[in-house]
């Protein structure tokens, strides 16, 4: 069974508080191999105009999970997250994701369409802060692949 | 720091060429938090089609948009980028892992200040992003 095109504009309760740490910052910029000073140095970080160390621009996407967690969560939806892979992300960045940081992020369907068989899921994670300034819209695509098929195939 | 006034439509930045190996995709678990055992587990892996362990998407988006930052020298001028996960970076567990090739190319330059970089990545002479690409604050 394909998935609900009615569940397109369905907007999420907001994550948990999320709160950034300087030293998940750095450990995330070591996982990805990037050794801009930016993500470690408080001072390199003020030299360059940020109130703290900032964090790596895909680390947004650790905030978006938080927040499809919800869609994916949604028996209603009855989304196979077994069957999910992903096929785009896209990050539009309000301003840098700086430690000391506590975030939450609201889900949003964007569009649902069945293709070939398979099930195209777009979630739009709107990030702020918790008082309430935008941070970073992240922009998911997730194929849940063969979930999208009627019955039998002939 | 890249200026505007040196950066013309065209451009070719600095290549890089990134190593993955299996320890490094559990380091990126541990920081990202996905923890889907495709990116570890050979035996998952071949349950669900994969010839073996891959990389995570994210992991390779992040190495696409470092190309940028490291060019712009400041990772908070990105402003926009995004990515299609086209085909999978396959990690084998010879010690040696998968290397990640990666090339970037100017395709505008803006009046606002904002210059737009078509990025490639490929392991294997093969592409694995499709449509990637950045807007950074020059």
């Amino acid at each position: 069974m394909p998935l609900d095109e009615g569940f397109i504009g369905r907007e999420y309760p907001p994550s948990s508080p999320y709160e950034v740490g300087r030293e998940k910052i750095r450990e995330f910029a070591d996982a990805i191999k990037d050794d801009s000073p930016l993500y470690r140095d408080t001072e390199a970080a003020k030299a360059a105009g940020y109130q703290d160390v900032i964090a790596p621009p895909t680390f947004a996407m650790r905030l978006s999970v938080l927040a499809q967690e919800a869609v994916v969560g949604d028996e209603q939806l009855g989304l196979d997250y077994s069957r999910v892979v992903h096929g785009h992300q896209a990050f539009r960045h309000h301003r840098p994701i700086r430690a000391g940081d506590v975030l939450v992020a609201v889900a949003h369907v964007d569009d649902i369409k069945a293709r070939a068989g398979n099930d195209f899921l777009t979630v739009r994670a709107e990030i702020g802060t918790v008082e309430g300034e935008p941070v970073c819209t992240a922009t998911s695509t997730l194929v849940a692949r063969g979930t999208a098929e009627e019955g039998e195939q002939s | 720091m890249t200026t505007p006034q040196q950066v013309a439509k065209g451009d070719r930045l600095p290549e890089s060429s990134v190593s993955i190996t299996r320890t490094d995709l559990v380091r990126y678990a541990g920081a990202s938090g996905d923890f889907n055992p495709i990116h570890h587990s050979e035996s998952f892996a071949h349950e669900v089609g994969l010839p073996d362990v891959i990389a995570h998407g994210m992991l390779t988006m992040a190495l696409a948009t470092r190309l940028v930052t490291d060019w712009v020298g400041d990772p908070g001028r990105i402003v926009e980028h995004g990515v299609r996960f086209t085909r999978p970076v396959v990690v084998p567990d010879d010690g040696k892992g998968a290397t990640v090739e990666l090339s970037g190319k100017v395709a505008d330059v803006a009046e606002d200040g904002t210059a737009k970089v078509n990025i490639t990545a490929k392991c294997a002479d093969q592409g694995v992003l499709g449509g990637a690409y950045a807007v950074v604050r020059l």
